[in-house]
């Protein structure tokens, strides 16, 4: 057993796990008995945005999701900022995938976002002014503001995404975890999103994102992890996003043109 | 004498039960909400059938004590316990094991209940149990409340108001967005089962009036018809309640009336009469207001392809296009264009062609959101910015005859 748990993959990190935003130490997830994520570890760099590549079914989500304690580990520990998960639940924001949530539910997007300030609120605090004005904020952020009063469903795909974005943003959080945000977004969208990103790295914040799109990966992000079910590469993205790092985590999947491509894009 | 009960002038039991079905349709119809919106509407129904054998041992208990076997309090305290376990069972058999939800409903509905069928009828071979009334916790019985079973049923409903204002929010964002409740350190699990104990809570409360099998109604009609309502889950919350008590009063009031109407029954056909007059005429969600809105955007399309077609100098085959461009004055019985028919056909071109910049325009996109083909343009920008848009398409442009 702690032979399989050894780091497997190629590491390139310059960061200690001791004070790192997300530090995951071999943790494996597994849904009956094949496991979803394999003796992953995972050090997430301070005020980087990085993210998490693999190809469907490779466990990128399952990986953020153990990471926020939504599914329980069969082993392995998560630290954030070097203490245990709940302690500092208040410093993580996470950006669900959009199709997990009705969105026939009855909630205006204003009221989405004021999720985001669910801990300040309290059980019985009412929604006050200033609450109302950061959630209006929040929404300016992405773009949003003149939705407020929209019923949920009665946004596009991408709109959705940007009002969960704007959610996420309402905690003013130090760590933001978002799983596959440009996920069947219009291109107005993700280039909003993107800008909002950018935004909150300049201001020293932390960002992983869990990312499908190889071709968006140099210019949106500077560390990449790559996974599939056991962590294959993990670094800077000149050094972790290279060809031999993506045959191997997708193997066949990938067209060998794909790959040329994006090695010719590294230069 | 429909009037006089409504009034609260049809004696003393009347009034107790019209007080009592009132807040217990508010408070089933307040925690019934968060049930269905949570989609687990059903499970309310496993919980009220998982009541009767907690009723039947709880009378045997009280029996072999020497007490009365009707005491109110200890029956409702043994079906709690029951149902509880009921709940337990359910939960677990979903949480670890392969059956999904509604297998578990329904084997825990249908075991409990036949249990509770066996020790009735226990119960009825015994020598006090003939007189009992457990039966008329099947379907209510209001006939003997006395003063103080309408108590217990108002503080229960007023504790359960109560709690559920207290974690209102967390039960609302575990039923929204389960994973991101978890994300911040929501303990969805426990919320939930706070959610049911709250229903189960209405359900112990409620047995004396509609009796188990029919409480799931005022649970989930009164969200279901609120839903109609209202887009917003804070006030489909305080319309549940409103509908449920209503509910609970008029049918009380109806079944007081007249001799042999049953309570609890008359009560779930009020509230199905609200649910169905919600159907057929709320304003946006309802039956009508759908047809209505389909008819005439239908109506709307034929006109502005009609108008198209005319600008492009098309011939217009679809009758339906023709009749309604005809009943509108915009094209002459014989099919050629009149001079208003000729104005709106240019305007509905220039308005497709700056609807293209509009949506092309990522400055303008809360409006383009509203691009649907039909809309004046004018109804959605400012003069100035129409101007602009103008200035960008360049001069006006000759319309085809």
């Amino acid at each position: 057993m702690l032979e399989l748990a050894a780091n497997q993959g190629v590491s390139v990190t310059d960061q200690s796990a001791g004070d790192s935003p997300l530090a995951i130490r071999g943790l494996t997830v597994s849904y009956g008995q094949k496991p979803a994520v394999f003796s992953v570890d995972m050090t997430v760099q301070p005020g980087a945005m990085t993210a998490i590549i693999g190809p469907n079914g490779a466990g990128k989500s399952t990986l953020l999701k153990a990471a926020l304690g939504i599914v329980s580990p069969l082993s392995g520990q998560v630290t954030v900022y070097g203490q245990p998960l709940e302690k500092q639940r208040a410093r993580i924001a996470y950006v669900p995938q959009r199709a997990s949530v009705d969105w026939d539910f009855p909630t205006r997007v204003i009221d989405v976002v004021l999720m985001g300030l669910s801990r300040e609120l309290g059980l019985l605090g009412r929604v006050r002014a200033r609450h109302m004005s950061r959630a209006m904020d929040c929404l300016h952020r992405v773009g949003m503001r003149d939705f407020a009063d929209r019923q949920i469903g009665q946004l596009s795909g991408g709109q959705q995404q940007r009002v969960f974005l704007a959610r996420a943003l309402a905690q003013d959080a130090d760590l933001y975890l978002l799983d596959e945000p440009f996920a069947g977004v219009d291109a107005a969208t993700e280039k909003a999103i993107i800008a909002v990103l950018k935004s909150l790295k300049e201001a020293g914040k932390t960002v992983v994102v869990v990312h499908h799109d190889l071709a968006t990966v140099t210019d949106y992000f500077d560390h990449v992890f790559l996974i599939n079910t056991r962590k294959v590469a993990e670094g800077p993205v000149a050094q972790a996003f290279t060809a031999e790092t993506l045959q191997s985590a997708y193997g066949g999947r990938l067209a060998t043109a794909q790959i040329d491509q994006i090695s010719r894009a590294l230069g | 004498m429909l009037w006089d009960a409504l009034t609260l002038q049809l004696g003393y039991n009347a009034t107790l039960v019209a007080i009592g079905a009132s807040l217990l349709g508010v408070s089933a119809g307040v925690a019934g909400t968060f049930l269905f919106l949570r989609k687990r509407a059903l499970v309310s129904d496993a919980i009220s059938h998982a009541t009767l054998p907690g009723v039947c041992l709880a009378f045997m208990v009280l029996v072999a004590l020497g007490g009365d076997g009707r005491n109110l309090i200890g029956l409702l305290a043994g079906s709690a316990v029951s149902a509880w376990v009921g709940l337990l069972c359910m939960n677990w058999l979903t949480r670890h094991t392969r059956l999904a939800e509604d297998a578990a409903i329904g084997a825990v509905l249908s075991v409990f209940f036949g249990m509770g069928i066996v020790l009735l009828t226990v119960i009825q071979t015994m020598g006090v149990g003939r007189q009992a009334g457990l039966e008329g916790f099947l379907l209510g019985s209001t006939a003997g409340m006395l003063w103080a079973d309408a108590l217990i049923i108002a503080m229960g409903g007023a504790v359960t108001l109560l709690l559920v204002m207290i974690i209102r929010r967390p039960m609302m964002m575990v039923a929204f967005d389960p994973e991101y409740a978890a994300a911040r350190g929501v303990p969805v699990h426990r919320v939930d089962l706070a959610m049911m104990g709250l229903v189960m809570a209405v359900t112990v409360v409620g047995l004396k009036i509609v009796g188990l099998i029919l409480i799931v109604a005022l649970l989930i009609i009164p969200p279901v018809t609120a839903r109609f309502w209202s887009d917003r889950s804070d006030r489909v919350v305080l319309l549940a309640g409103l509908t449920g008590g209503m509910a609970g009063y008029l049918g009380a009031g109806i079944s007081a009336s007249a001799p042999n109407l049953p309570t609890g029954p008359i009560i779930v056909l009020v509230s199905l009469g609200f649910f169905a007059l919600s159907l057929l005429f709320a304003p946006v969600r309802g039956v009508l207001a759908a047809i209505l809105r389909h008819l005439r955007f239908q109506r709307r399309v034929h006109i502005r392809q009609g108008l198209l077609a005319m600008a492009q100098g098309q011939k217009i085959y679809e009758p339906l296009t023709l009749r309604l461009l005809r009943r509108a004055g915009l094209v002459r019985a014989d099919g050629v264009a009149t001079e208003a028919g000729k104005a709106r056909a240019a305007k509905a071109l220039r308005d497709e062609k700056r609807w293209e910049i509009v949506r092309a325009d990522q400055a303008h996109e809360a409006t383009a959101a509203l691009y649907d083909g039909l809309r004046d343009i004018e109804s959605v920008l400012t003069r100035d910015q129409i101007t602009e848009i103008d200035r960008r398409i360049g001069g006006p442009q000759e319309v085809m005859p």
